[in-house]
């Protein structure tokens, strides 16, 4: 936990906006994960209690910078969007569980649904370090709320699709994963919201690929005490209750239950 | 293992001359403050951030006889000042905590551990307090007669004085350690409850659990968390329980721990004034992971600042000659 500057903070889309900081940790040395979140206070008063978790999106080691990128859906954010470079942030993390590595690995299919799109962006860099190729598919309702999408060209191809047709293909990301599209994959890694993780891992059931889902639940604490932002897991022949915040927010696309 | 980003921050371990200890019935405390229950679940994760030893006690999470998976999701809505739960009690059962939870906070070998037991009859809070008596690590049971959370969780025995008195009878019956009950204020007079409690054989009565309340998810036009109420908590409620901590220790003769909104050392001070013993923090928890230790530096700091030698001067001093009349 630190009192962290933040070093940028820019509008990327619709209400959706990059904020970069000065990392809490010195991130050569505490071994974060792509995934991991970092969870932010929005004010020091009471009118925002609870911090803000926002997944790491970009990361640079040699000034120790990250960024996250979030879209201002109440209040809470909407404090968070109006500060500016040189004010202090309190900031926790990163914490949680990221994406596992799979160093024998080849090539990985990264799917990212609007607001779960920036995770993707550390974790591309990250494959691409160990030789992978990454191929992502993004989906946006509509083109004013596509983000990421060159950074993510840097890794790998990119197919974008937006729900109204105005950026990209038409439809859904599931629309592309055919059979054929998935069979060159040794893996998938998918965030995003709920209703599209629920498709892409029934989808990718069927292609009998494996993959993790990074899972979205309104959280407390973020360290596990609190025990809000349960989701229902299915881990050595039970059905859990894990927290997202503890034991994910990735997991195992195989496990995840959902109701 | 601590969590390395934790360097940057103080470690809220200045030396104070207040001597900050209290002997709260059989325990000998090393400072009032201890973690409220459901908020520190059973200290693992914070053990990440900081010596549990430091804490004057533990109260770990609710703990029933069978294991309990909690409400549906979601649990949590942000509320002015504070925040609503329904997490409905999710704990690993009984036996389990037994095997798995109390060994690990043995190693914290000045950190008296405070059970909270709920159920949903009688039998049930009697085989659990049963069970965790065979336990040398359980300090105090804090009976919890005030989940709002769950269907039949306790607090139908928090609500109606003479189910809570027959409770607190049947738990003295068959506990080897000392029984705090914890009271709600979801009740048209809380003292009343205190004095059935005490009167029942209580040793110790903590208070407040949260407030039941809603919130609409306006979008959807539907209660937003998953079971339509939950437990308010957080500054927003600090009031409420300073006044009925005032109310219930000048009605009763036991100790009586202060719970509600506590976020610094000042609102400790604000409830040991008001009359109580020693005090939980909850919420705080949430938005601070060294919320409890900032508070006992606080608390221990205000106190050098005031002149006061031992903290236990500050028990009840709010009461002074004058008293608060009850209408």
């Amino acid at each position: 936990m630190a009192l962290v500057q933040i070093i940028s903070q820019q509008s990327i889309g619709a209400d959706i906006f990059e904020l970069t900081l000065e990392a809490p940790v010195d991130l050569r040395v505490f071994p974060y994960e792509p995934g991991q979140f970092l969870h932010i206070r929005v004010t020091d008063s009471f009118d925002f209690l609870l911090r803000r978790p926002l997944s790491l999106c970009k990361v640079d080691l040699i000034k120790n910078h990250l960024s996250v990128v979030y879209r201002v859906q109440g209040q809470g954010t909407r404090r968070l969007a109006a500060k500016r470079a040189g004010e202090i942030l309190d900031v926790l993390g990163p914490l949680g569980h990221g994406y596992p590595k799979h160093k024998d690995d080849r090539a990985a299919l990264l799917i990212g649904g609007g607001i779960g799109v920036p995770p993707l962006v550390e974790l591309a860099r990250q494959l691409r370090q160990d030789a992978q190729s990454v191929h992502t598919v993004v989906g946006f309702q509509t083109k004013a709320q596509a983000i990421l999408v060159s950074e993510l060209e840097t890794y790998g191809p990119v197919t974008v699709v937006t729900n109204d047709g105005s950026l990209g293909n038409h439809g859904l990301v599931t629309d592309v994963l055919t059979q054929a599209f998935c069979a060159d994959f040794d893996r998938y890694y998918a965030c995003g919201p709920t209703p599209m993780l629920q498709a892409v891992q029934r989808r990718l059931s069927e292609w009998q690929l494996p993959g993790y889902l990074s899972l979205e639940e309104r959280m407390g604490c973020g360290i596990g005490i609190c025990v809000g932002c349960v989701h229902k897991i299915s881990r050595n022949g039970r059905i859990a209750q894990l927290k997202t915040c503890k034991e994910g927010p990735v997991f195992d696309a195989q496990e995840v239950v959902f109701t | 293992m601590t969590h390395p980003s934790i360097d940057r921050r103080a470690s809220y371990d200045a030396h104070h001359e207040v001597d900050l200890s209290v002997q709260f019935l059989t325990l000998s405390l090393k400072n009032p403050v201890m973690p409220a229950s459901g908020c520190f679940a059973f200290g693992r994760e914070v053990a990440a951030f900081y010596d549990l030893n430091r804490l004057g006690a533990i109260v770990v999470k609710a703990t029933t006889l069978d294991e309990r998976q909690g409400n549906e999701t979601p649990r949590l809505a942000e509320t002015p000042a504070g925040m609503l739960n329904s997490i409905g009690l999710q704990n690993p059962g009984v036996l389990r905590v037994i095997d798995e939870e109390l060994p690990y906070l043995q190693q914290y070998d000045r950190l008296p551990v405070i059970v909270n037991v709920a159920g949903t009859a009688i039998e049930d809070y009697v085989q659990v307090v049963e069970r965790l008596s065979q336990v040398n690590a359980v300090a105090a049971i804090e009976l919890n007669i005030s989940c709002p959370n769950v269907k039949c969780g306790g607090i139908q025995f928090g609500t109606d004085k003479q189910m809570a008195a027959n409770m607190v009878r049947a738990i003295k019956q068959v506990a080897k350690v000392p029984v705090i009950v914890k009271l709600s204020p979801n009740v048209t007079d809380i003292v009343e409850m205190a004095v059935a409690c005490e009167e029942a054989g209580a040793d110790a009565l903590s208070l407040i659990n949260t407030l039941i309340g809603m919130q609409i998810d306006i979008e959807k036009r539907r209660p937003l968390l998953a079971n339509g109420v939950g437990g308010l908590s957080g500054p927003a409620v600090k009031p409420i329980a300073v006044r009925m901590v005032y109310e219930v220790s000048s009605a009763v003769n036991i100790p009586v721990i202060g719970i509600g909104g506590i976020m610094f050392g000042a609102d400790a001070v604000e409830f040991l004034m008001a009359g109580a013993s020693a005090v939980q923090v909850g919420t705080a928890n949430f938005v601070d992971p060294f919320a409890c230790v900032r508070i006992i530096d606080e608390l221990g700091a205000w106190c050098d600042a005031h002149g006061v030698r031992s903290v236990i001067e500050l028990i009840g001093a709010a009461k002074g000659e004058r008293g608060v009349v009850r209408s």
